[in-house]
């Protein structure tokens, strides 16, 4: 895009400038409307588990519902507690908001589509998922109520917590992909695992000697995306780990205080998160903008379609869980990540780098 | 141009969170002034083309060790009235520790205006490999020419961390801990009975 923007006559920083506030908005525009189309459908999915129609009031099947309910949020008093501390009362949401929208700079939405192809794309995102406890501590002090306060130390307990086995996780696939770079770790999928790799002849047969894109047909990555998939639920906080808003313990958690547009960004900051945390599945395990197949023929279909596709087959398992699986006690979260997932990631990163040193290493 | 700018906004916000994380009276703005700096250092990282080290900082000292802090923080209760009184009791210490500060950064200046001084490198020139990024590069000396000390370090940390596991853990007697497994294990036929009473008659359980 640098270089379309150049050819207009304009010099490369100014051009540079441009496209990178372009590239911003190209993201964060459709990444809003897809949040708004995400909490309708999570609501949908919610509903038709519980046999209930969910939104069907505003526009057609309900559609419109989220924009209906921004548009009220939008309209509200925006109310701020009298012992609040005013101004990291305001930050906090902001903060949540932004950081939810800053890691999706290095998701790669096709080969070379990415705003920031950076090589140390999984550090940042690692990076940046750690921020986004900082809105809900905030939020947790600054209300200066007890409830939210509870919610923060937990948020705060339960993101450490879970951000030790997701590093470890993340460490097994840059091991397998030899690099930090999501789009090169995209490309190191590529036709990763195949039966016909073990047994040749296979090579030829259709369904058995296909290639698969995506390290989650590993056996040894296998049991990394389960625990991914999982430590993502608890990272961004959805059921059955939202104890940071348990409505039967907390009232609602560090959004208690919280009114108008202040709860908006949290809800939409939440939801972007969540996508991100799919999208993250995708591209670690399931082969990002690639086919699920190495077969010529699916190549034809753009990446970007593969990429929402997976994006929504996990939000469907979010979903899914969330209407189904009741929510965990505090000490049983705990239990999960510190004494299971802990050591079973550190295991892991173990085998991986020695299947690794024994096989593609070997000197 | 761009670089020059983000250099001066990272460094400006950087010198000005720092001195507002001593001068602001509320501890839990402090340690937010302090993410703020720690944050504008790491921006001050990529610039200088160690992006490995900024995202490193950010990861485990945003990202970690200041959640803990503020953790800590958060929960402290502080009668700033009583921090006012030490106040010239602490003076001379304070004044002493800034002195110090003081000449160790004069000591810096004149140092680093007589030619700096190039770690590792008896020519004194110090190119980063051609070729490698910057994780790689980390990686290639780490793991060859300072594996020793690399693993020294990690050796401390552990032995760091299992010390503090020591020091703080004492065994509790009359507590009720949770056995898991068991809990997992039971099911409705042990937990459950169904009787069926005559009218008028309690249930002994």
């Amino acid at each position: 895009m640098t270089a379309f923007f150049q050819g207009l006559g304009l010099s490369y920083e100014l051009a540079w400038t441009i496209s990178t506030i372009c590239g911003i908005l190209l993201i964060a525009f459709p990444l809003m409307l897809g949040v708004a189309m995400i909490i309708y459908a999570d609501r949908k999915i919610w509903a038709a588990m519980a046999l209930r129609k969910g939104p069907n009031v505003v526009g057609p099947l309900g559609l419109l519902q989220s924009f209906a309910d921004g548009l009220k949020v939008f309209l509200q008093e925006t109310i701020i507690p009298a012992a609040a501390n005013k101004g990291l009362f305001l930050i906090a949401p902001i903060i949540t908001f932004t950081v939810a929208l800053m890691a999706w700079a290095v998701i790669p939405f096709n080969s070379g589509a990415v705003l920031a192809d950076i090589n140390v794309g999984l550090l940042y995102v690692l990076a940046i998922s750690s921020l986004g406890v900082y809105g809900v501590v905030i939020a947790g002090w600054s209300s200066n109520s007890k409830y939210p306060f509870f919610s923060a130390m937990r948020a705060s307990a339960q993101m450490i917590s879970y951000e030790v086995s997701i590093g470890f996780i993340l460490i097994c696939v840059v091991l397998w992909a030899g690099t930090f770079n999501l789009n090169d770790i995209v490309k190191a999928q590529k036709g990763a695992i195949s039966l016909a790799y073990a047994i040749p002849a296979l090579a030829d047969v259709p369904v058995l000697g296909w290639k698969i894109n995506g390290f989650v047909a590993n056996p040894l990555l296998f049991p990394m995306w389960v625990m991914f998939l999982i430590s993502g639920m608890a990272e961004t906080a959805r059921a059955p780990f939202d104890l940071t808003e348990a409505e039967s313990e907390l009232v609602a958690g560090y959004q208690t205080e919280y009114s108008s547009m202040a709860f908006a960004l949290y809800w939409l900051g939440e939801y972007a998160n969540v996508l991100l945390m799919c999208a993250l599945n995708a591209t670690l395990f399931w082969g990002g903008w690639l086919p699920p197949l190495d077969i010529p023929v699916l190549y034809l279909v753009p990446g970007i379609v593969w990429l929402l596709l997976k994006i929504l087959f996990f939000f469907f398992i979010f979903s899914w869980v969330k209407a189904t699986v009741p929510r965990y006690r505090y000490d049983q979260l705990m239990r999960l990540g510190w004494k299971i997932f802990l050591p079973v990631s550190l295991l892991f990163v173990f085998l991986v780098s020695g299947w690794l040193m024994l096989t593609r290493y070997a000197v | 141009m761009i670089q020059a700018f983000a250099f001066y906004l990272f460094a400006g916000m950087m010198l000005f969170s720092g001195a507002v994380t001593i001068l602001a009276r509320n501890p839990v703005h402090s340690v937010l002034w302090l993410i703020l700096a720690f944050f504008n250092a790491a921006g001050l990282m990529v610039l200088a083309g160690a992006e490995f080290i900024a995202m490193l900082l950010v990861i485990v000292y945003v990202g970690a060790v200041a959640v803990l802090f503020l953790f800590v923080v958060m929960m402290l209760d502080i009668d700033f009235a009583e921090l006012r009184a030490g106040f010239i009791k602490n003076f001379p210490l304070g004044m002493l520790l800034a002195a110090v500060l003081f000449v160790e950064l004069f000591v810096g200046i004149v140092v680093r205006s007589a030619g700096s001084l190039q770690l590792s490198h008896a020519s004194g020139t110090a190119a980063p490999a051609a070729g490698l990024t910057n994780t790689q590069a980390i990686g290639a000396l780490l793991y060859s020419k300072y594996l020793f000390l690399f693993e020294a370090a990690g050796i401390i940390l552990l032995v760091a961390m299992i010390g503090a596991i020591v020091l703080t853990h004492r065994q509790r007697g009359g507590v009720r801990g949770q056995n898991v497994s068991k809990q997992v294990a039971r099911r409705p036929e042990e937990a459950t009975i169904n009787v069926q009473p005559e009218v008028g008659k309690g249930v002994s359980l």
